[in-house]
């Protein structure tokens, strides 16, 4: 069922790739954070004809990038990182990266270092159907955007919309824009429990 | 004699060619200090370079290798090029695309100028008073070859292990010469671990008695010195996994071990084999040299760092390691990732899943195979949209 989807999906770009378009200046250099067989990277590089570089662990999806014509590192996150200068990015960008990582406070921080805007995003917990699933079947949700069971799946973080804001506020980190959306079209109103994902851009914080 | 039926993919039979460059007064200046001229070098080249000469890649073999990268000098030829796994119609460089050059070395002993070399002004061999070379004076070589073949910039230069390190040299020596490097299974600097396994190699040579102090060219050369040196590298060439799924203890033709000092176990048989094989095609003083050279490389000498010495490339980087390498282990090819992002010099990297060791790169490898033909494929396009 989930593959059958995701070969639907993949003529038209992604919902949360669109909006990342419209967000990215033209020319501008990205770094993008776990950006596997480097979907989005080439979208930007046809569209907004970014300079962009891609770090990925997977060695598949390392050749995949490769065929496409995208640079790309191949390794953790924590390697890839720390060696870049404050700055160095216009974008960091931190797609659905963020619940797979150990340690993303500290991660965060580095993205601030290195980017002069963070765009992040990850599927929100609060979501209704997990909260329905939670609360009344007890059960840890799977759902559409969380399809996996709970002793397999590479998530390891579980947070809402609501922890994430909490989040930026207590780290003071500015949220300069925020789209929530439901199976691909915006939300509205309600973000914490109609969206099943959210994007959030972040200023980049050279002091951080 | 035996004809073998040369493969369709293979670049076929090959004519290697000499060139003598460097002619007094011009001679080479060295590193060291020291001049060295004339040079002869023996080089090859496959496919056809371009009217616009744009498709010229430069490859660089590592210690034992030479010029001899691809196809058969005769259909009775034993073996092919020592990577013709990666070069040829269709192959990682492809020879119906790019128009491919390999040439010997400075302080080799295959027909570039080296310590077994006549000295014209003594008429007699080189031996020890042949000049200490360095990495960068090879490339200073390689140069005059590029320049005589009369091209101005090579799309790629590309090698394993020493030849990885002679493509960064290219790249920081002639920044405006060259479009793309592919360094492999490489470092920017040679360690200690490293420099300790070349002078076990170096002492078991001039420990034998017949070196001389390299003047041997007349007598009877150190053989034995030679194939130790050669089998302290083939163990560093290979890795655990590697030797023990080939060899594991199995022994050499007898039911039990002798309790003696005959040879019990294959694979004490299989490094005697191949240390023996190399003396039959390399030049006991020209390992010395070159394990010298391979010794004093360190890329940041004279710049303060890394960092700075890459801060005027020009090249863009596909730089590869093989998990179980540990002659230059994926953190060193990690290293030069990190001073050239430091740079913001594009790179891309890959540490290829092997179990090969070191000689992963020089063993039939689709990833590798894959990745470079990709990364060329991008390379070529991308520099002749932005010549025309």
């Amino acid at each position: 069922m989930s593959s059958k989807n995701s070969e639907s999906r993949t003529p038209a770009p992604r919902y949360d790739h669109e909006i990342i378009c419209r967000i990215v200046k033209e020319g501008s250099r990205v770094l993008d954070i776990g950006c596997g067989e480097g979907d989005l990277l080439k979208l930007l590089q046809e569209r907004r004809k970014v300079e962009g570089t891609g770090l990925e662990v997977n060695e598949e999806k390392v050749y995949e990038c490769i065929s496409r014509g995208l640079h790309v590192l191949h390794g953790d996150i924590d390697a890839g990182l720390a060696d870049y200068p404050d700055q160095s990015f216009d974008y960091v960008i931190l797609n659905e990266t963020m619940q797979e990582i150990h340690k993303p406070a500290l991660v965060l921080k580095e993205t601030m270092r290195v980017g002069k805007q963070v765009i992040v995003s990850f599927p929100n917990f609060g979501h209704w159907p997990a909260r329905f699933q939670l609360f009344f079947r007890g059960r840890a949700p799977k759902t559409l955007k969380l399809p996996f069971e709970w002793y397999e799946g590479p998530n390891i973080k579980f947070l809402t919309i609501k922890d994430f804001n909490n989040f930026c506020q207590a780290m003071r980190y500015t949220i300069l824009e925020a789209y929530y959306f439901a199976y691909g079209h915006p939300v509205k109103f309600w973000a914490n429990v109609r969206a099943d994902t959210a994007l959030f851009v972040l200023n980049g914080n050279k002091t951080a | 004699m035996k004809t073998i039926e040369i493969p369709p993919d293979s670049v076929g039979i090959v004519k290697e060619q000499f060139v003598t460059l460097c002619v007094p007064p011009h001679e080479l200046a060295l590193d060291s200090g020291a001049k060295l001229g004339p040079i002869t070098l023996a080089y090859e080249t496959y496919g056809e370079l371009t009217p616009q000469k744009d498709n010229a890649i430069l490859i660089l073999h590592a210690l034992s290798g030479d010029h001899h990268a691809a196809g058969y000098y005769t259909p009775n030829d034993r073996k092919p090029g020592w990577w013709d796994i990666a070069i040829g119609p269709g192959k990682a460089f492809d020879t119906n695309r790019f128009f491919i050059i390999c040439s010997n070395c400075i302080g080799g002993c295959r027909g570039s100028t080296g310590p077994s070399s006549i000295n014209p002004k003594t008429e007699k061999p080189y031996g020890m008073s042949f000049p200490f070379i360095t990495i960068r004076d090879m490339v200073r070589a390689q140069k005059e070859l590029i320049d005589y073949l009369g091209i101005p910039k090579l799309l790629c230069v590309a090698g394993g292990s020493m030849g990885g390190m002679q493509a960064l040299e290219w790249t920081v020596t002639y920044p405006e010469m060259v479009v793309s490097a592919i360094p492999i299974a490489t470092t920017s600097i040679h360690s200690a671990q490293n420099i300790a396994l070349n002078e076990v190699g170096r002492q078991a040579i001039i420990a034998d008695p017949h070196w001389n102090n390299g003047d041997y060219y007349d007598s009877e050369p150190p053989s034995r010195g030679l194939a130790v040196a050669r089998m302290i590298g083939h163990i560093s060439y290979l890795s655990d996994k590697a030797m023990h799924e080939r060899f594991g203890r199995r022994l050499q033709d007898r039911e039990d071990v002798s309790y003696n000092l005959l040879t019990d176990f294959q694979v004490e048989s299989y490094l005697q084999y191949q240390g023996n094989s190399f003396t039959r095609r390399f030049d006991a003083n020209s390992y010395l040299y070159i394990t010298k050279a391979l010794d004093y490389f360190d890329l940041s000498h004279g710049h303060g760092s890394l960092t700075e010495a890459l801060r005027d490339v020009k090249a863009q980087f596909l730089i590869i390691s093989f998990s179980s390498d540990w002659l230059y282990p994926s953190y060193q090819s990690r290293e030069i990732v990190k001073a050239l992002k430091q740079n913001g010099i594009k790179v891309s990297f890959c540490e290829i899943k092997s179990d090969n060791g070191h000689d992963s790169f020089l063993l039939k490898n689709p990833q590798q195979t894959r990745l470079i033909r990709d990364f060329l494929s991008h390379v070529y396009e991308e520099h002749r949209a932005h010549v025309q």
